[in-house]
């Protein structure tokens, strides 16, 4: 129940300004008109969603206000939140529980653009493996590249007192990722979750590096990755979509880690990517704790943006 | 890709505008709206978009189609001009001129500030002759310090560090008094990315400021980054008085448009772009060529040419 309230608390943030904003709208308009449409649409791209989406989005919403013949804004709040929740699950398993390999080592693969949240996220991930599922954590250093990466991870397994795989500073990666899952197979680990240097996803050699990281965790553990979680910044805008089309070419993209959630960034860019891709949100990032970190629950999201308005 | 360039958004909207002799609200509206369309796709806030649409228009209205241009390229010169014009028309340099030159590098978690510290202290050195000193001032990120002691020995500029057990504070105010005995001529301070609602944050921000009396306070600022960032610099500069951005990732294939919202909602102008993680990755920021890039400007002039 902890854990629920300041999920909601993170949220509550970043909706009130879409609540305030649907409130002020209702009370705006005396009957739902195109102008009323229209302002709804703003409301959305203001939340990132993507432009293309909020046309979907709206079009579903209008022709439900039709069908149904409303004409009392105040009415229409619970039919969005609706049309999103179902436009975003769109008829797809969603689940937030970590694919964890039948029998021996679990493999999870941290990717994302530069500054996204993925060495924080491992931490934080590493902390909630352990006290929930109790399974025993090793973390690989496999950004060789930026300044201070080894030792950023390095803190963050001190912290949870785990081993830290690491290599030189500079050096491959891939031998890095190597030598992690050596590692974690002698000590008997359950899971080992692997860091990559952040990269652009129009980096053609870079991707190509994380191709071969990915390759050289196949051939040591054939079902793995179990999990590779693109790590995506909440305050991203459109570019949010290509990210995901990206990593997807070069890896098999199980989920997304909405970062910085605690922020007034609302993060909408994931609802155009689950309905292209069919990529699920998994976990949300809400501070640079710990525990900062839950399991993304697409009914708590949509009450977390709407919850106002529905009183 | 995922989303149409301008000049796959303009190619029906042409038709309605192609052989008319005067812009009118009528024969620009297409356009306009395929415009609009645009810059919201390239992450322009809503609001600016707005306003810059409606101002277009009536600078456009009543305007003569002469010369060799065709009506669709006038529209489309009138948007570059006007988005060049909000951009700031010409290039901002850092102002340098006082020794020592205090700088201090503020801005969202992960957006940059510690890259962009290295690549200054680089630029200052190497164009403008100068001695710079890094300053460690963030306390909070795990081997934050570590970083920028590292970009520091790689560039073999020195960083002024105390580790996490002080505070801020008493680092800033203690790197002040090194950098004077070391005739440092410039400080370059990195703080810890913080969100702008962070109210405890926020005031380590306005100590430091008033410890250090900083020259420049530079708002750093990812390229990537969606609608919410206008709110962002607004904020930050409401709280502190910014005055630059650093508009890092560039070397992405996103377009950008957050510069325009920056500079709409703060009026500070861009003093440097980030175009890669290495320390020579930095230029200074051009408007000309951000209107360009915003609107996607190599293939609409073609198009807008054939039409
Ligand atoms: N407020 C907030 N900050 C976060 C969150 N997740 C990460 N951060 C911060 O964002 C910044 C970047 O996080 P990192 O984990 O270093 O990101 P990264 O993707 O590993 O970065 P690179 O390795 O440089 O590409 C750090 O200051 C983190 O503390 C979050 O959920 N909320
Ligand atoms: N591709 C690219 N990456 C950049 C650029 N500038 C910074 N980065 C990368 O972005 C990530 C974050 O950069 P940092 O300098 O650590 O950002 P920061 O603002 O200091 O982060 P915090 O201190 O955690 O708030 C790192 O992976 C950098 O290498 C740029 O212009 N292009
Ligand atoms: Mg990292
Ligand atoms: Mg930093």
């Amino acid at each position: 129940a902890k854990t629920n309230e300041k999920y909601v608390a993170g949220l509550d943030k970043s909706s009130e300004t879409f609540s305030s904003r649907m409130n002020a709208l209702a009370a705006r308009y005396r009957e739902i008109d195109d102008n009323y449409f229209e302002e709804l649409e703003n409301i959305l791209i203001m939340s990132d969603v993507g432009v293309n989406m909020v046309m979907t989005i709206v079009d579903e919403i209008k022709k439900e206000v039709r069908l149904n013949n409303i004409k009392d804004p105040r009415e229409i709040n619970e039919i969005i939140a609706d049309k999103m929740f179902v436009i975003y699950a769109n008829d797809s398993i969603m689940t937030t529980k970590l694919n964890y390999a039948k029998e021996g080592l679990t493999v999870i693969l941290m990717v994302g653009v530069n500054g996204a949240g993925k060495t924080t996220t491992i931490g934080k991930l590493a902390h909630k493996i352990m006290e929930e599922d109790h399974k025993k954590v090793m973390v690989a250093a496999g950004d060789t590249f930026r300044a201070g990466a080894i030792d950023q991870l390095a803190v963050w397994a001190e912290r949870l007192g785990i081993e830290c795989v690491t290599g030189k500073e500079g050096g491959d990666p891939s031998s890095v990722i190597f030598d992690g899952l050596k590692r974690a197979k002698e000590a008997h680990a359950d899971v080992l979750i692997c860091d990559t240097a952040g990269r652009l996803q129009n980096k053609v050699g870079l991707m190509k590096e994380l191709e071969k990281m990915n390759r050289i965790i196949k051939r040591e553990v054939p079902d793995g990755p179990q999990e590779t979680l693109l790590v995506i910044d909440a305050t991203t805008g459109q570019n949010g979509v290509n990210q995901a089309v990206e990593f997807s070419k070069i890896t098999d993209i199980t989920g997304i880690v909405l970062t910085k959630m605690d922020g007034t960034a609302k993060g909408g860019i994931v609802l155009s990517i689950k309905d292209m891709l069919n990529i699920p949100v998994k976990f949300i990032g809400l501070g640079e704790k710990i525990d900062d970190l839950q399991e993304f629950d697409l009914e708590q999201y949509i009450y977390g943006l709407c919850h106002d308005l529905m009183g | 890709m995922a989303f149409e360039s301008l000049s796959d958004r303009l190619q029906e909207s042409l038709k309605k505008i192609r052989g008319q002799s005067v812009l009118t609200d009528e024969n620009m509206e297409d356009m306009l709206r395929e415009i609009r369309l645009a810059l919201l796709e390239a992450d322009v806030n809503f609001n600016v978009v707005k306003e810059f649409i409606d101002h277009t228009r009536e600078k456009a209205k009543g305007q003569n189609v002469v010369g060799s241009l065709k009506p669709g390229q006038l529209v489309v010169k009138i948007v570059h001009d006007e988005l060049v014009e909000l951009l700031g028309t010409e290039v901002s340099e850092i102002n340098v001129d006082k020794n020592p030159t205090i700088i201090m590098m503020v801005g969202l978690q992960g957006s940059g500030k510690t890259t962009s510290a290295g690549k200054i202290a680089k630029y200052l050195r190497d164009k403008k002759g100068k001695k710079p000193l890094m300053v460690a001032a963030d306390i909070y990120r795990p081997a934050a310090i570590e970083q920028l002691k590292t970009l520091g020995e790689t560039l073999d500029v020195p960083v002024f560090a105390k580790g996490t057990e002080f505070s801020a504070e008493e680092i800033v105010t203690e790197a002040l008094e090194y950098g004077r005995t070391n005739n440092n001529d410039v400080i370059l301070i990195d703080t810890a990315g913080r969100l702008q609602i962070d109210e405890r944050l926020m005031k380590e921000l306005e100590n430091l400021k008033a410890i250090a009396n900083p020259d420049e306070i530079l708002l750093v600022v990812d390229a990537l980054a969606g609608q919410e960032i206008a709110n962002v610099a607004q904020s930050f500069n409401d709280q502190l008085g910014v005055t630059g951005a650093v508009l890092t990732k560039l070397d992405g294939d996103s377009r950008g448009g957050g510069a325009i919202s920056i500079r709409y909602m703060t009026g500070v102008p861009i003093k440097f772009i980030g175009t890669g993680e290495k320390l020579e990755n930095i230029d200074l920021f051009y408007p000309d060529r951000m209107a360009d890039r915003i609107l996607g400007m190599g293939d609409v002039v073609s198009l807008v040419e054939k039409a």
